[in-house]
């Protein structure tokens, strides 16, 4: 949301591309600006605790952005094409906008696994999720991984506000309900494991989808909710997590 | 030790409790008698916040303009805007203190009808006029006595599409709504009023009023290959709806609820938007109305006043307020009186009153005051409003 | 006397204050927001035993506040008039069904106040019990999601479903019969006896707590709270009383959403939303997790700012920001048992001990 309400406020001063760049470089900074001030000074915060205090940050993230950019709505441009060309593939059209978004998914996916699976610094990272006190002792410095974790979700978080606003448009009040999608979808997937997620975003999505031929299409929020409670009262590892994996983590 | 934590319990909140309340009751009892109150509770936050929005800000414009040029009936009026985020409870709490605390003349609002009507019985029982910015033909029919309503009814706005359609020779229909009072409002009266015009609904769809995307929507729609589309909602799903339809190559023409009446979503569907048919107060098309017509010159003056104020275009919804405001003002100088029994019988003879939304014709038993022909049927042409010919 | 006993008779004290005090300088009009903030109250002291004593939290509350409210609204503004048949003749012979007049001179044929609260409460029991079981095996952000996940699904029902009104809620719910001529309303005449009514719930709940805080159950929850493997060592059957604990804040939220329904005369689907819920653990977490009386307090306070519109448009702001700072600075709450004491640790500027992970 964030992401998304600041580059629309910079496109009107610099082109789309500078705009949507310092969008995500703002939205960083902010990140880390909440990690440093909420969260890292509290001695051995118990998740629960984080959990209530990032709660209050978004609400008051959504309240001030209510009373910064006010109630209407949003949008950027189509990145290419406008909003009614379409590509046809084979009978299904596609607006040129989707193609943006899977692409730059399918980018930050590949850019994660890379960072968490070659650089040092991601790997430091899974560690301090895995066990922080053993990541500690070798030498990690836990806290600024936790800092580095809320950049790089901010960031990844704006990159998404971005590109998909120009076609869902962005409003004050409009993380809310990303955020606990997203939820459902590291949930589902498994936290911890970006490619398992995206599949998992994808079974989430058509599940959806499809769910409005059988249900009124009022309850198609209910159902991705129904499906994380199942998720977690079955398999709390999610689908595609390992069970042995999630027992070493320390929730 | 459980000795010392029972009188903690027991005495600190005490002391926070009893020191917090003494502020609350008696800090607020002083009162002047001069000033017209009138209360308005508007959705200024929340869901419906772009109801309550504009409205809350036509009435600060108002009042302040009505104070400038020294009040009514040498009294000065004070305004008192309570948020009610769009909750019902929310309102009926500010309705019972607005009357029976503030002892306020009269209430403008709520934005919403879901509120209004659980407020009605508060406005009928505290004999206070509600004048209510919400659309649901149920809060003024059956007609209650104190309670009036300034937007155009949803009938008359399906009305006038149905006889568009009429126009255009459609019978085989596809209908999305919103899932917000609004949506369902609207879905209600073309499914009551369609068999009247010999129009039939092959898919009835209702959606998430804060979805993101509604493409399985529309392909539900075109799979059962209709002739026009109605989609009833407000923002920002009628802007999407629009665009994911023309995405996936629906072509027939597509009807939109007098919510579309503003410029934002045009902007936001960009291209999409053309072409789009819906019904609307004329306030969107307050520069190229005739000269000839009565509504034009207070259009143009409330467009430019709001303009210059709040550096943005108008909503209709802004309007329903400027409309509730001076048809109070109006009945309080027929009245000339500050009786709220008179004010009352008088905006019930109000006739030929030029408001925002239409011409006003009221009587004891229409306490909205609006038909068709409130409406224009306007489309978009190039990104502006334009009146269909 | 115990100091319980003290503490409920101050408390009982304080109410009749504030009664008297409206009625000496002319203000009774405060008393209709302080019967809503009753309610409210009941629904924070319920959660406070969940989340304080038996140390789970629940992000879905204003769920059960919805299923209560809603049950009932639909009950008693149902018009069965035209349906017929034997189980609705039989209902009506055993009168459990009532005939009234709305506001437009119609009649309604509906079911009785008692009966649709009754079948309100049962339908939380069966919910919270049947939720209940698994969403408690759950711990740390996973309950917390799943209990979120609750009360969304609950919100998403009332929203999306044509016969509980939609968006619009229901409308025009008649007043709750009580014996002796009293009736749960919000109509102004009967304001003073619905402002003892709804306290005195909430004192019965705070009755009934205290109780259970004291007896073998409340010691069982606290060892559950302190360390859950060691007392499931020592034999507590420590889910079962989780669960149970879970069941009676749930009743709680649902009795408090039944009666606030009839005083209100209806209930929309903003009662259900995810930020009443939020709102719900901002109060106890500030009134102190494990201090009934703190919880009952603050709900009194703030719910009762809140509902005169005392925080404007800041209104969802201010609980956002009161749940950071308390969990900041104070995750234990602020009136919380060791006050005095960390005050003075504060002064003397030794560091606090480890918080438990």
């Amino acid at each position: 949301m964030l992401g998304g309400m600041i580059a629309v406020t910079m496109h009107k001063l610099v082109p789309l591309p500078l705009a949507i760049l310092f969008a995500v470089v703002l939205t960083m900074i902010v990140g880390a600006v909440i990690e440093i001030v909420f969260i890292r000074w509290l001695h051995k915060p118990s998740v629960l605790r984080m959990v209530i205090i990032t709660i209050g940050i978004s609400i008051l993230i959504r309240e001030i952005a209510l009373h910064i950019w006010g109630e209407s709505v949003r949008a950027l441009p189509y990145f290419t094409g406008s909003s009614v060309s379409s590509i046809n593939l084979g009978g299904v059209y596609i607006s040129s906008q989707v193609l943006w978004v899977v692409g730059i998914g399918a980018l930050a996916v590949a850019a994660l696994t890379a960072f968490f699976g070659l650089t040092m610094l991601g790997r430091q990272m899974r560690a301090c999720a895995a066990n922080r006190d053993a990541a500690r002792l070798c030498g990690i410095d836990a806290k600024n991984m936790v800092t580095l974790s809320f950049v790089l979700s901010a960031a990844i978080g704006a990159i998404g506000g971005c590109v998909v606003c120009p076609i869902t448009y962005v409003q004050y009040d409009s993380g809310t309900q990303l955020a606990i999608k997203g939820f459902t979808v590291a949930i589902l997937g498994g936290l911890g494991n970006s490619t398992a997620a995206v599949g998992a975003g994808m079974i989430l999505g058509i599940l959806e989808s499809f769910s409005i031929w059988v249900l009124p299409t009022a309850y198609k929020e209910a159902i991705s909710i129904a499906i994380l409670l199942a998720i977690l009262f079955v398999k709390p590892s999610g689908i595609f997590g390992s069970a042995e994996a999630a027992r070493l983590k320390e929730f | 030790m459980r000795g010392k934590r029972m009188s903690l319990k027991g005495t600190v909140p005490g002391i926070v409790l009893a020191a917090s309340l003494a502020i609350l009751l008696f800090g607020t009892v002083a009162r002047a008698a001069e000033p017209i109150k009138i209360g308005a509770i508007l959705s200024v936050t929340g869901p419906a916040s772009f109801l309550g929005a504009p409205e809350a800000k036509t009435l600060e414009m108002l009042v302040a303009e009505t104070n400038k040029k020294g009040g009514v009936l040498g009294h000065k009026v004070e305004l008192i805007i309570k948020d009610s985020g769009a909750s019902p409870e929310k309102a009926f709490s500010f309705a019972k203190q607005l009357i029976d605390e503030d002892k306020v003349f009269a209430i403008i609002g709520p934005s919403t009808s879901g509120e209004t009507m659980k407020i009605k019985g508060v406005a009928e029982a505290g004999k206070t006029i509600l004048l209510s910015c919400a659309a649901a033909e149920d809060i003024v029919n059956p007609v209650a006595k104190w309670v009036f309503k300034t937007p155009q009814k949803d009938s008359d706005a399906v009305i006038k599409i149905f006889q568009q359609m009429k126009k255009m020779k459609i019978s085989k229909i596809g209908v999305l709504s919103g899932n917000d009072g609004f949506g369902n409002a609207g879905k209600g009266q073309i499914e009551k009023l369609a068999p009247k015009y010999g129009i039939t609904i092959a898919a009835n769809e209702v959606y998430d009023a804060k979805a993101s995307d509604l493409t399985a929507e529309v392909t539900k729609i075109k799979a059962a290959n209709v002739q026009a589309i109605i989609n009833w909602s407000v923002v920002p799903a009628q802007a999407i709806v629009i665009k994911n339809a023309r995405q996936i190559g629906i072509k027939v023409p597509i009807f939109q609820s007098h919510g579309f009446g503003n410029i934002k979503y045009v902007q936001a569907a960009g291209a999409a938007a053309e072409g789009v048919l819906f019904p609307a107060g004329r306030l969107l098309v307050a520069d190229v109305l005739p000269k000839s017509n009565p509504q034009k010159a207070l259009l143009v003056k409330y467009a430019k006043d709001y303009t210059s104020t709040y550096k943005e275009q108008p909503s209709t919804f802004g309007g329903h307020a400027y409309d509730a405001y001076t048809i109070l003002l109006k009945a309080i100088g027929q009245a000339k009186s500050t009786d709220k029994e008179a004010v009352r019988t008088a905006i019930e003879h109000l006739h030929g009153f030029v408001g925002t939304g239409g011409i006003f014709n009221f009587s004891p038993t229409d306490h909205n005051g609006l038909n068709v022909d409130a409406f224009e049927m306007l489309t978009v042409k190039n990104g502006k409003f334009a009146v269909l010919k | 006397m115990e100091r319980k006993h003290f503490a409920i008779a101050g408390f009982a004290g304080l109410i009749v204050a504030i009664q008297l005090a409206t009625r000496l300088t002319g203000t009774e009009y405060f008393l209709t927001q302080l019967t809503m903030t009753a309610y409210y109250s009941l629904v924070i002291v319920g959660l406070c035993m969940l989340i304080g004593y038996a140390g789970q939290i629940s992000l879905g509350h204003a769920g059960f506040f919805a299923i209560g409210g809603y049950v009932s609204a639909f009950l008693t503004t149902f018009d069965l008039k035209s349906h017929h048949g034997a189980f609705i003749s039989l209902m009506e012979r055993s009168g459990a069904l009532v005939s009234r007049q709305d506001i437009y001179g119609g009649t309604l044929l509906t079911v009785h106040p008692w009966i649709a609260c009754a079948a309100a409460i049962l339908l939380t029991v069966a919910v919270a019990y049947l939720v209940g079981g698994p969403v408690l095996k759950l711990k740390g952000h996973y309950l917390a999601m799943a209990t979120l996940g609750i009360g969304i699904i609950v919100y998403r029902i009332v929203l999306g479903t044509e016969f509980l009104g939609a968006s619009d809620g229901i409308s025009e719910v008649p007043g709750f019969p009580l014996p002796g001529g009293l009736v749960i309303t919000g109509d102004s005449s009967s304001r003073i006896s619905n402002y003892y009514l709804a306290w005195g719930v909430v004192i019965l709940g705070m009755v009934l707590l205290l109780n259970l805080i004291r007896s073998r159950v409340g010691r069982a929850l606290a060892a559950v709270h302190g360390a859950e493997d060691a007392a499931g060592a020592m034999g507590i059957p420590t889910a079962r009383y989780k669960l149970h604990t879970f069941v009676l804040s749930a009743v709680f939220a649902s009795l408090a959403g039944v009666l606030l329904t009839h005083f209100n005369g209806g209930i929309g689907p903003s009662e259900a939303g995810v930020m009443k819920s939020v709102r719900y653990v901002a109060i106890v977490a500030i009134g102190g997790m494990a201090n009934l009386w703190g919880a009952l307090s603050m709900s009194l306070v703030l719910n009762y700012l809140s509902l005169r519109g005392y925080f404007g448009t800041y209104d969802d702001a201010v609980f956002g920001v009161i749940l950071i700072l308390i969990m900041m600075f104070a995750p234990d709450g602020l009136l919380r048992r060791h006050l005095l004491s960390d005050l003075k640790r504060l002064v003397s500027r030794t560091p606090a001990g480890e918080e438990a992970p």
